[in-house]
């Protein structure tokens, strides 16, 4: 039992919070919010040099052979700036399911190049109909003589307008109609057939719409060997629920610093606002609650490897109690900073819609309780 | 990283595990899950006590040199959470965890050769003097005075919510011995034989219909000044040291989710109609369950900063206060589980020796009680608005 950082975790740390503290700030974001792109390509190669996108790569694919709890590390201190590189989407999600379900040849084309920065991805699995049931995918892929074809809609993509390849999951079909298996394809940005819309994300970066229409694939655009993926992709957006949580931790430990500040200066009646009992303990509450979740975001970290009900079980509970954490932490943070923490002209608003972004990605609190309890009688 | 224990501590995990299976008797467990207040009676908790004792576990987080096992952070992890999984009986904690202590850092050789092992052996049953009916929360405003007299003090006052003051046989109290600048100058923390002349216990009834607690009347009670601990006037200092272990022994989530365990099993069971087939009732299971899953990774962080030495900080407010606020959810969700078997009350005690058949089954029996009681867990030991004031303080620093 130990959960101490180890001096290399300590310095991982160190480094991810000095460059969020020196490269992020209000200005730098307000850019990126009117950018096109959503983030910057330079940020982008400086994730690169310093090792973070290969940190949870094998290190046979040059990668550094990181795990879930570096990925917290880093995703907290990427909260405090509100960074909008699409790690998540690339490294989280898109590098973790080509480890998982790809075959070597398709680790060996594109996890080196994720690893130095020179590759993008994005996982597009949501659909308008499923609402959070993962299971539920009516996009479809359908073998073709040359391989496959892909018809469907997909939403809430992250990142997908930068990606260089998006993976597709899809129900697969043979000749007897649905097959009951999902599986998981590489489609090329440049696909014929393959449309992407995308739109500024709730609290910074982007996200998109995607659809495939008549989408022609090679036979080896099938990531893996055909079985069901659906028990990989709920591997993925669990370990990605807990590297979302430490990232919510990092928003809400900012917001809790920045509101403790303007309640000291804040003076009103002739005292600071920290001076009334009911703030002290409004801002008592918000602290109990960001170290409830930072608590939360370590044990779904700690638990990513375990069996799967019990990975399943921490990461929705995870997600189901820091996104409640995180709602009352922002909602308060506003609140205390009164009429000025409604306006853009304060970076709290800011911080808060990340939030709010946060408890609604991959469903919201309640439907993690939900599927807790749901998992807890299967157990 | 990682939340496994090693070869060492698993050995010493079956090594508890078998102590409880050959200590615990039928009796005993039946009798701790039939106890809907916070301690047992001292037959059974004492019993325990003196079993720990045999064994040199009678105090985990005393020095060795006084008696101490000298486990590891790890180890009473270990040791408490078997107990709680066991469900050994909840000893008293105003000897063993609060007054020992304060005798070890403070107290005199001869109180330290005289009390200590009479506190390890279960010989003595202490309960604390702290609070008084015009002092709660803000506790140094306490009146009760003692006089000098010669080798003696003369201590006139009263003491309230006294836990098992009834079963004492000796209470610490603190006591005002002069009357300084400040309020909390001027107090002395004072050991009290029970039996001295002038001392009068009240019962006091709380809402689950149990006697755990009651005041204690001083009337020209003499106390030898050789049982005042450490210096006169500075009981204060040694009291709020007592009080830091009161809030955290910083294992609480053990017990927490055996008491969720328990509720879950009614709520699966056909005596309440499986009320988990609500999906209220399941969702609020796992929302306390995940409450829980926060507070016991809290206190693992805790556990794992002090095994290297370092100050986990103000934390132990923080583990306080949702302890007793979870332990209310709790409650609060077994009544709603076990419907309208929560009309039914049972006012006799104890509840493992009743001479007449219940109208409730066993299982439901201390449900409606413990929540009831329950409503003092944010109250005692500092409510949760002073544990609130303590977190602003010393972590946010306002």
């Amino acid at each position: 039992m130990d959960l101490d950082l180890s001096d290399e975790q300590r310095l991982l740390r160190e480094s991810a919070e000095r460059f969020v503290a020196e490269s992020y700030d209000a200005e730098h974001r307000r850019r990126m919010a009117n950018d096109p792109l959503g983030f910057s390509p330079d940020v982008w190669k400086q994730f690169a040099e310093l090792g973070w996108l290969a940190l949870p790569i094998a290190e046979e694919f040059g990668g550094l052979g990181g795990g879930p709890i570096e990925i917290g590390i880093l995703m907290e201190a990427f909260g405090r700036g509100l960074v909008s590189e699409p790690y998540v989407a690339t490294i989280v999600l898109g590098a973790a399911l080509i480890e998982r379900c790809g075959s070597t040849a398709q680790k060996q084309a594109s996890l080196p190049k994720i690893a130095d920065g020179s590759f993008k991805l994005a996982f597009a699995h949501s659909e308008r109909a499923a609402r959070f049931d993962l299971a539920r995918v009516a996009t479809s892929a359908t073998r073709t003589a040359q391989g496959w074809r892909l018809e469907g809609s997909k939403i809430a993509v992250l990142d997908g307008h930068a990606a260089d390849e998006i993976i597709v999951s899809a129900h697969l079909h043979d000749h007897h109609g649905p097959s009951g298996r999902l599986g998981l394809f590489l489609v090329p940005a440049t696909a014929p057939g393959l449309s992407i819309s995308d739109y500024p994300r709730l609290g910074g970066g982007r996200a998109c719409n995607v659809e495939l229409s008549g989408v022609q694939l090679p036979q080896d655009a099938l990531l893996g060997d055909g079985n069901d993926a659906l028990p990989a992709i709920e591997w993925a957006l669990d370990r990605a629920m807990a590297a979302l949580g430490a990232e919510a931790v990092g928003i809400m430990q900012m917001l809790l610093e920045t509101t403790l500040d303007y309640t000291k200066i804040r003076k009103q009646f002739g005292r600071p606002l920290s001076a009334n009992q009911v703030i002290r303990h409004r801002l008592a509450d918000m602290a109990i609650q960001v170290d409830e979740a930072r608590s939360m975001a370590l044990r779904a970290a700690l638990k990513a490897d375990s069996a799967p009900v019990e990975r399943a079980r921490a990461a929705s509970g995870a997600k189901a109690k820091i996104g409640k954490c995180a709602r009352f932490v922002g909602e308060q943070s506003i609140q205390l900073h009164g009429g000025m923490g409604v306006t853009e002209e304060l970076e709290v608003g800011a911080y808060f819609k990340r939030l709010v972004a946060f408890d609604t990605l991959f469903g919201g609190s309640a439907h993690h309780y939900a599927r807790h309890a749901q998992l807890g009688r299967t157990a | 990283m990682n939340l496994s224990f090693n070869a060492e501590e698993r050995a010493f995990q079956s090594e508890v595990q078998s102590f409880i299976a050959k200590n615990l008797t039928d009796e005993m467990k039946r009798a701790t899950a039939l106890t809907p207040s916070v301690f047992s009676d001292p037959d059974i908790g004492m019993a325990w006590q003196r079993a720990l004792h045999g064994r040199g576990w009678g105090a985990p987080g005393w020095p060795v040199e006084y008696g101490g096992p000298n486990w590891t952070p790890a180890q009473r992890w270990i040791f408490e959470t078997e107990c709680a999984r066991a469900g050994v009986p909840n000893v008293n904690v105003m000897g063993v965890k609060m007054v020992g202590p304060v005798i070890i850092g403070f107290g005199s050789p001869e109180q330290k050769n005289f009390y200590l092992p009479r506190i390890l052996s279960g010989e003595d049953y202490w309960c604390q003097g702290y609070s008084e009916p015009g002092s709660g929360s803000d506790l140094s405003s306490l009146k009760t005075r003692a006089v000098r007299d010669g080798d003696d003090y003369i201590i006139n006052g009263t003491k309230i919510w006294t836990t098992h003051a009834h079963h004492a046989n000796r209470m610490f109290a603190l006591v005002r011995t002069s009357d300084g600048p400040r309020q909390q100058d001027g107090i002395s923390f004072i050991l009290i034989d029970m039996k001295t002349p002038g001392i009068t216990t009240r019962p006091i009834l709380t809402i689950g219909g149990d006697h755990e607690v009651n005041q204690v009347f001083f009337d020209d009670v003499r106390v030898p000044v050789a049982n005042r601990v450490g210096e006169e006037g500075k009981g204060w200092t040694y009291g709020k040291y007592l009080l830091e272990f009161e809030r955290g022994s910083g294992i609480a989530s053990a017990k927490l989710r055996e008491g969720l365990r328990a509720i879950t099993e009614l709520a699966e069971s056909d005596l309440t109609g499986r009320a988990i087939d609500s999906p209220d009732i399941a969702t609020r299971i796992s929302e306390v369950e995940i409450d829980i899953d926060a507070l016991e990774m809290t206190e693992l962080r805790v556990l794992s900063a002090l095994q290297t030495g370092q100050n986990p900080g103000a934390v132990s407010s923080i583990l306080k206060l949702r302890n007793s606020e979870i332990r209310q959810a709790v409650t609060r969700l077994g009544v709603d589980v076990i419907g309208h078997d929560a009309l039914a009350v049972e006012p006799m005690r104890p509840l493992y020796k009743l001479n007449h058949e219940p109208a409730l089954p066993e299982d439901m029996l201390t449900v409606v009680p413990e929540y009831l009681n329950g409503r003092a867990y944010t109250i005692f030991g500092g409510t949760s608005e002073i544990q609130r004031d303590i977190i602003a303080k010393i972590m946010l620093g306002i």
